[in-house]
C-alpha cells in the first residue's frame, strides 16, 4: 500500500477544499440555525462535478478513483456534515449501486444523469419500524405482469424532498423464509404517481441538510426498473452499505480534523492563568488524542480506498473504518467543545455544530453496536463474505477515464 | 488571436517565510500556491481567449516548482503551458525576467494580449510587467479592474483602471500588456477533467538558446537576505465606555509621544 497521494488526488482535494472555504463555511452556521439546506449547494456540487467524482467518464462521471472519493468526503465534512451526507446517498448508496448492479440500459438512463448532477439520488431502506433489522421491513413490491406494485413508507431518508431517483428495497415476497430472500431493489422516480415526500424537522444535527420520509402508495414500477435479480434486494442493500459507509468514515475523519484544527487555533489564542491554554497540559492531551484519532481514521479509510481501487472485497475493513471514525468524531467534538469552554457551548463558534452533527453517523449506516457485532463475528468465523454475482468494480483508470466507444454505424 | 498569461508558484501567503542560517529563503513544509494575483489573470486569459475565439497560453519562468502553477493553470482551462528555465536565468531579476519573457512572446508570434496579476507576492514587485511592455514596445495598462471592450479586428482594447483616487477608462491599441486587480473577475476552480488532463500533460521547457535570447548585464545585485528585526509588541486593552476609552487612548498616545 502506498499512502502518498498523486497529483490528481491532491488537486481534487485542494479544489473541494477551496470550494468549501469560499462557498460553504462562510454561511453554513446560518443555514444550520435556520434548519434549511442552502438551495445553491446541490446545483453547485453538480456543476463542479463533485456528485460524480468517482463514476467512470462513460457514465457521466469524472473518472477519479475511490481514494479521491474519500478525500472529497473528508473535505466536505470538514466544512459541514450535510455536504458529505449528499455524497453518501447520491454517490455511495445509489450511484455506485447502479454502477455495480445495473444493466447497461439502467446505467445510461439513471446513472449518467446522476453522475452529471442533472438528477439527484437517494436510498430508501430504513422504515419507521425497521432500521438495523432490515429483514423486518414492511414495504412490499408485488409483481403484477410486467410491473411491481410498490407500497410502504421509508423514513430518515437523506435528500427525500430533493431527489429525483430513489433506490428502494422492498419485499416482492413478504412470506419468504428467510425473510431477506424475499427482498428486491427498485429504481423509483419521484414523478411516478403515488410517490410523496416530506422533510423531518427538529433534528439534533445535520440541520442544514434534507432528511425526510418517502411514501409509496400503489406505485407502478416497471420491471425494467428492478436493480439486479428478483430476490437480490438484501445483497444489493448490503453492498450499497459497503460504499456508503466508506463515505461516512471518510467524512467523519474530516469532522475529527475540523475539531483538531479549530481547537489548535483557539488554544493558541485563548489565554487563562496568564498564558495561552495551548500551554496547559490537559489541553495538550486533548489535542494529542484528536491527532491520534484523526491519523488512525485517515489510515483506516486509506486502506479501504486501496482495497476498493483493487476490487478486493472490503466489508470488514469498511465497517471497521466507519465504526472507528464515527465513534471518534463524537469524542473529538466533545473534546473540542471542552477546549472552547463556554464559547464551545454557544453557536458563536462551530464546535457545537460539530458535536450535534457527529452523533447521527454512529447511528445510520450501521450503528456502532452493529459494527462491533460484525467485527467480533468475523473474528469468531461466524461471518464470512461470499462472492456476489456483481462485485463492485475495481478502479481501472483506462476504462474509467475513457469516453465510450462510438457505436458502429450509430 | 492569442492571449499569453504569466504565472509563478509562490509560498502560501499563510506560510512563515524566513531566512535560514545559510542565508536562504525558506518557508518550512508549507505548500506553494499559484501567485494569488495570478488567479485573476489566468481567469481573464481563459475568458478573453474564449470571447475572441482564440487560445490562451500560460508561461512561468524558473525551476520545476513552477510546474505546480502551470498544472493548476491547465486544470483551470488554459490551452497550453510553457516553462522557461535556464541556468543563466534568475527570474527574480526583473530585467532578466522581462528579457526572457519578451523573447517567449515573440517566439509564440501571434500574441494580442499579455496578462499579469497585479504583482508577485513572493518578491513583492511588478516592475517586470512594465519592463516586458517596454521590451515588446507595447502599451502597458496596469491595475485593470475591468475589460470593457476588445476589438481584435480594429486591434483596440478599452479597460477600466483603478487608482487610489478613483477609476479611469482608457482605450489603447493592441497588442498590449495588462496587469489585473482582484475586482476583474471571480476565478474558477480547476475542473476535475482539467485536473486529469493537467496531470498527464508534459510541459515543454524552453531555454534561453531556444528563445534566441541573451540576457543584459545585471542592474541589481542581491547581496543577502535578512530576517526583519523582531518587533516587541505589547497589546493593551483599554476598558470603559467609548468616551472614556477615547480619552485614555489620547492620554496614552501623548504619553508615548505619538501625538
Amino acid at each position: 500500500m502506498d499512502f502518498s497521494l498523486n497529483t490528481e488526488q491532491l488537486e481534487a482535494q485542494k479544489m473541494v477544499r477551496e470550494f468549501c472555504a469560499k462557498e460553504v463555511i462562510p454561511t453554513i452556521g446560518e443555514w444550520d440555525r435556520k434548519q434549511e439546506m442552502n438551495p445553491a449547494i446541490l446545483p453547485r456540487m453538480a456543476e463542479l462535478g463533485i456528485l460524480g467524482i468517482s463514476i467512470p467518464v462513460r457514465y457521466g462521471g469524472q473518472g477519479f478513483d475511490y481514494i479521491t472519493l474519500g478525500l472529497v468526503c473528508e473535505e466536505l465534512e470538514r466544512a459541514d456534515t450535510t455536504l458529505r451526507v449528499v455524497m453518501s446517498v447520491h454517490h455511495g448508496l445509489n450511484s455506485q449501486a447502479i454502477l455495480q448492479w445495473g444493466t447497461e440500459e439502467q446505467k445510461q438512463r439513471f446513472l449518467a444523469p446522476q453522475a452529471r448532477g442533472e438528477k439527484y439520488a437517494a436510498f430508501c431502506l430504513t422504515e419507521p419500524g425497521a432500521g438495523s433489522d432490515v429483514a423486518s421491513m414492511s414495504a412490499t413490491a408485488i409483481r403484477k405482469g410486467d410491473k411491481y406494485i410498490l407500497n410502504g413508507e421509508k423514513m430518515w431518508i437523506s435528500l427525500a424532498t430533493k431527489a429525483h431517483h430513489f433506490l428502494v428495497v422492498a419485499k416482492h415476497d413478504p412470506n419468504a423464509t428467510p425473510a431477506h430472500k424475499g427482498m428486491s431493489a427498485f429504481i423509483v422516480t419521484s414523478d411516478m404517481p403515488g410517490v410523496t415526500t416530506g422533510d423531518i424537522h427538529g433534528k439534533l444535527g445535520v440541520r442544514a441538510g434534507s432528511t425526510g420520509w418517502v411514501k409509496f402508495e400503489n406505485v407502478e414500477v416497471p420491471i425494467e426498473n428492478r436493480l439486479g435479480e428478483e430476490g437480490e434486494g438484501f445483497k444489493i442493500a448490503m453492498s450499497c452499505l459497503d460504499n456508503g459507509r466508506y463515505t461516512v468514515a471518510s467524512g467523519a475523519t474530516g469532522l475529527i480534523r475540523a475539531c483538531l484544527e479549530d481547537s489548535v487555533k483557539y488554544a493558541q489564542e485563548r489565554e487563562t492563568f496568564g498564558k495561552p491554554i495551548a500551554h496547559h497540559q490537559l489541553i495538550k492531551q486533548k489535542i494529542a488524542y484528536m491527532r491520534q484519532w484523526y491519523d488512525t481514521a485517515y489510515l483506516l479509510c486509506m486502506r479501504v480506498g486501496y482495497l476498493k481501487n483493487a476490487g478486493i472485497r472490503n466489508t470488514r475493513e469498511t465497517s471497521l473504518a466507519k465504526w472507528y471514525a464515527t465513534d471518534h468524531s463524537v469524542k473529538a467534538a466533545l473534546e473540542a467543545v471542552q477546549v472552547f469552554g463556554a464559547y464551545g457551548f454557544s453557536d458563536e463558534y462551530p464546535v457545537e455544530r460539530y458535536l450535534r452533527n457527529s452523533k447521527g453517523a454512529v447511528i445510520y449506516e450501521g450503528t456502532s453496536e452493529i459494527h462491533q457485532l460484525m467485527q467480533a463475528d468475523y473474528e469468531f468465523g461466524f461471518r464470512e463474505d461470499k462472492p456476489l454475482r456483481c462485485e463492485a468494480p475495481a478502479y481501472d483508470p483506462e476504462f474509467w477515464q475513457s469516453e465510450p466507444e462510438a457505436i458502429a454505424g450509430g | 488571436m492569442h492571449v499569453v498569461v504569466f504565472t509563478r508558484s509562490t509560498p502560501d501567503t499563510a506560510a512563515k517565510v524566513e531566512v535560514d542560517g545559510s542565508g536562504a529563503v525558506i518557508w518550512g513544509n508549507a505548500a506553494t500556491v499559484v501567485n494569488p494575483w495570478d488567479e485573476y489573470a489566468l481567469e481573464e486569459a481563459i475568458v478573453q481567449a474564449k470571447n475572441g475565439g482564440g487560445k490562451a497560453t500560460v508561461i512561468a519562468l524558473g525551476g520545476e516548482m513552477h510546474n505546480d502553477a502551470l498544472k493548476h493553470s491547465l486544470a483551470m482551462g488554459l490551452d497550453e503551458a510553457i516553462r522557461i528555465d535556464d541556468p543563466e536565468l534568475d527570474p527574480t531579476d526583473s530585467l532578466a525576467y522581462a528579457t526572457a519573457a519578451a523573447a517567449a512572446v515573440n517566439k509564440i508570434g501571434d500574441v494580442d494580449l499579455v496578462i499579469f496579476g497585479k504583482e508577485s507576492v513572493d518578491v513583492g514587485t511588478d516592475q517586470h510587467t512594465y519592463m516586458l511592455a517596454r521590451k515588446l514596445g507595447w502599451t502597458m495598462l496596469s491595475y485593470v479592474s475591468k475589460i470593457l471592450e476588445v476589438d481584435y479586428a480594429a486591434k483596440t482594447i478599452k479597460v477600466e483602471k483603478m487608482y487610489e483616487q478613483g477609476k479611469q477608462v482608457v482605450t489603447s491599441k493592441l497588442p498590449a500588456v495588462i496587469s489585473v486587480m482582484k475586482e476583474i473577475n471571480e476565478p474558477r476552480y480547476p475542473s476535475f477533467i482539467g485536473i486529469r488532463k493537467a496531470g498527464k500533460a508534459t510541459i515543454p521547457v524552453w531555454s534561453l538558446a531556444d528563445l534566441g535570447a541573451s540576457l543584459p548585464d545585471k542592474k541589481v545585485d542581491v547581496l543577502a537576505f535578512n530576517n526583519p528585526p523582531t518587533k516587541d509588541v505589547v497589546v493593551e486593552m483599554i476598558e470603559g465606555e467609548p468616551e472614556e476609552q477615547a480619552a485614555k487612548l489620547v492620554d496614552k498616545l501623548l504619553e508615548e509621544k505619538v501625538l
